[in-house]
């Protein structure tokens, strides 16, 4: 092991940094997280995208992918946004969205909605972060200022539920601190949910032993590391 | 009890009492049943637990009944969105007061009390904040948290549309709390779009079977 010991708390592998693939020329917009998010979605999956920018996974879905999305206010099998006519109040996403219907679409009440999640029914989810912990703990529903009015909707049952669990954000906070930390300073949202993270520089796997390293966008995994290691 | 059809929003939320829990539909304006709202307004209950998935939305519906200073706690998954400032001011004022709770947790809450089950363990918000000061289990590996159930002396639903027997269909994502609500409060109140002759709803597509439903009125679209 080199590179202090690969971030210690934090980063568990690879063992050959040299190994790992760089696999774009630089940073990747939130467009392009999404496309990859969208790539590693297996065919067929009942798949819940939160509020914001998971939101445009949906957009790089294939046509033929056989995805069916899960919206938690009671629907699965939701449309891309509405337009113009298309418009009816009675029928949104969980971010309160107009939204549309594709053909064999089913609305259920919330209490059957959250059995589905809670009950292991859904194979993905993808959500945003505040923090992300190496072992796959996620703080994403307050920041604990002691002005904010916290607000956690459906985020728990979604962490707690869905079998795989995906965070997409940026890797570095404003400040330039890791968003990827030892432990979440932020109120927690769920233990050891989130399996793999997408992030503007790298992607990792998460689990019990902390984070691996996949791939990269912009610069070496060994130039990362030394970047995580001063955050 | 046979279900009343009510001829005006006044008379479906008539006897309210200061001091109730009350359930309020919707998620966001879908499915907000804001002429029963408006009419609890006018009818003046005060002192008011409201249960319901957000704080108010702009001006109307809820965001009016707190306006009106009637609300003394809120019991929500997500009062904080970018209309809410209503329930921001309040709250910030210390005007009211809030228990959240996780989204799936508060529609299991009341799914358990209109079923009659005593409390239950649930995975969600385990070692979190939320969880703070409630029993834990560990049930086959996992962190659970006991939860009770959460019943209303009142519960306000926006509905598509009632037969004479108060037998309910809704419409699409609108349907969202309204089916569970009905199962949890003493008194149900559903607003609908229509009212149909007994025999004109499809039984396989009833919801909500009038059994549960105390009032319906006709509000129109």
């Amino acid at each position: 092991m080199s590179t202090h010991a690969l971030v210690a708390g934090v980063l568990a592998g690879p063992a050959d940094l040299d190994a790992v693939p760089m696999t774009a020329p630089g940073p990747l917009d939130k467009h392009a997280m999404a496309a990859l998010v969208a790539r590693d979605i297996p065919a067929g999956s009942f798949v819940n995208l939160g509020i914001g920018q998971p939101t445009l996974v949906a957009e790089h879905l294939p046509a033929d992918s056989g995805v069916v999305l899960h919206t938690e206010n009671g629907m699965l099998n939701m449309g891309p946004a509405a337009v113009g006519d298309e418009v009816d109040p009675d029928l949104t996403n969980a971010g309160k969205i107009p939204v549309t219907e594709l053909p064999g679409a089913a609305y259920f009440h919330h209490a059957d909605s959250f059995a589905m999640m809670r009950g292991g029914h859904l194979d993905v989810c993808v959500l945003g972060a505040f923090q992300v912990s190496a072992r796959g703990d996620l703080a994403n529903w307050h920041t604990g200022a002691p002005d904010a009015i916290p607000a956690v909707g459906g985020a728990m049952d979604l962490a707690t539920g869905a079998r795989q669990v995906f965070v997409m954000m940026t890797l570095f906070a404003k400040d330039g601190t890791s968003k990827l930390v030892p432990a979440c300073t932020y109120p927690l949202t769920g233990l050891a949910c989130v399996s793999r993270l997408y992030t503007d520089h790298a992607v990792f796997d998460l689990g019990p032993d902390g984070a691996v390293l996949r791939e990269t966008f912009g610069c070496s995994a060994r130039a990362l590391v030394e970047r995580l290691g001063r955050g | 009890m046979t279900t009343l059809l009510c001829a005006d929003p006044d008379e479906a939320v008539a006897g309210v009492r200061d001091g109730s829990t009350v359930l309020v539909g919707g998620f966001g304006m879908a499915g907000m049943p804001v002429a029963l709202i408006d009419a609890l307004i006018r009818q003046g209950a005060t002192d008011l637990t409201v249960v319901s998935n957000n704080a108010g939305n702009g001006d109307t519906g809820l965001a009016a009944l707190l306006a009106a200073g009637r609300v003394r706690k809120v019991v929500c998954s997500f009062p904080r969105q970018a209309d809410s400032w209503v329930f921001d001011g309040l709250y910030r004022q210390g005007r009211v007061e809030l228990e959240l709770v996780p989204q799936g947790t508060l529609a299991e809450r009341m799914r358990a009390a209109g079923a009659g089950i005593g409390a239950f363990y649930c995975p969600t918000g385990a070692g979190t904040p939320l969880a703070e000061g409630k029993e834990t289990r560990e049930i086959d590996g996992r962190s659970h948290v006991l939860e009770y159930p959460l019943r209303g002396d009142v519960a306000l639903i926006g509905a598509y549309r009632a037969d004479r027997m108060g037998n309910l269909v809704y419409r699409k994502t609108a349907r969202n709390f309204g089916p569970v609500m009905a199962t949890a409060a003493t008194t149900v109140v559903a607003q609908v779009r229509e009212v149909v002759d007994v025999g004109a709803l499809d039984p396989e597509a009833v919801v909500t079977p009038g059994l549960y439903v105390d009032r319906v009125v006709e509000v129109g679209s």
